[in-house]
């Protein structure tokens, strides 16, 4: 089977709506699409924030998305995948990332929408800095991301028999 | 041997620049020990790798650990935990 698949990495917004339309028209073997908007939040622990800026390494970030969107393409029968996530300033209400995962059942499409959401989190280099009256600082990386990732590590030499 | 060392994030925040043309003395053969070598390197890198074991690294865009040999990298870069997504 060939997934369709698109990364994009980009500065300016998108259409998760559009996007994820796109996996699915003219097609009728697709039974199931998931997907998966990041937004900013206007506040984070009751603190207001005026924005976020989105720091990334360009060329690594394309690769590392590609790699998983590779990975998930070969551990479930999808038929499409999409992943866009911006960088630069990106304000409360804003999307800031999306996933769409298409396949003909529902199994498949959340798994991989999720392990792409989990990977994404842990290993695409993108850094968040969050502007809250007048100040920056950089978002701390949360232990409950990297077990949300470890948990799609599969042990090792089971490949073959899956 | 000459690399490109890119920085990230706070660690670039703290190392003053994005990236820099350096010449690693020889002796240097993991990433761990080039990163004990750049923090003797001066107060602002001190201060980038004052944690190292919080530090990632990627060599030629692809993720490595601290013992993996820097070997014939062109680009090695540093930064903090990812929070993209």
């Amino acid at each position: 089977m060939t997934a369709a698949t698109t990364v994009r990495i980009q500065r300016e917004g998108f259409d998760a709506a559009a996007e994820a339309a796109r996996l699915t028209r003219g097609r009728t073997d697709i039974g199931a699409l998931v997907t998966f908007t990041g937004i900013c939040r206007g506040a984070e622990a009751g603190e207001p924030i005026e924005a976020l800026t989105l720091e990334h390494y360009p060329g690594m970030a394309e690769a590392e998305i590609e790699r998983h969107v590779a990975e998930a393409v070969a551990r479930w029968p999808l038929m499409g995948v999409t992943v866009i996530h911006r960088y630069g300033r990106i304000a409360p209400g804003e999307d800031i990332m999306m996933v769409a995962a298409a396949s003909s059942h529902r199994e498949a499409a959340f798994s991989a929408a999720e392990f792409l959401m989990d990977y994404l989190k842990t290993r695409a280099p993108f850094w968040k800095q969050v502007e809250k009256a007048g100040a920056t600082d950089w978002v701390e990386a949360k232990a409950a991301d990297d077990s949300a990732a470890e948990r799609w590590v599969r042990p090792a030499g089971r490949d073959a028999a899956e | 041997m000459s690399i490109t060392l890119r920085y990230f994030a706070w660690v670039r925040e703290r190392i003053g620049k994005p990236d820099e043309v350096v010449d690693v003395p020889p002796g240097i053969g993991t990433v761990g020990e080039l990163m004990t070598w750049l923090a003797s390197r001066g107060e602002e890198y001190a201060h980038a790798f004052e944690n190292p074991k919080i530090i990632r690294a990627a060599i030629d865009r692809t993720h490595v650990k601290a013992h993996t040999p820097i070997g014939t990298a062109r680009e090695i870069a540093f930064f903090p935990p990812m929070t993209g997504g």
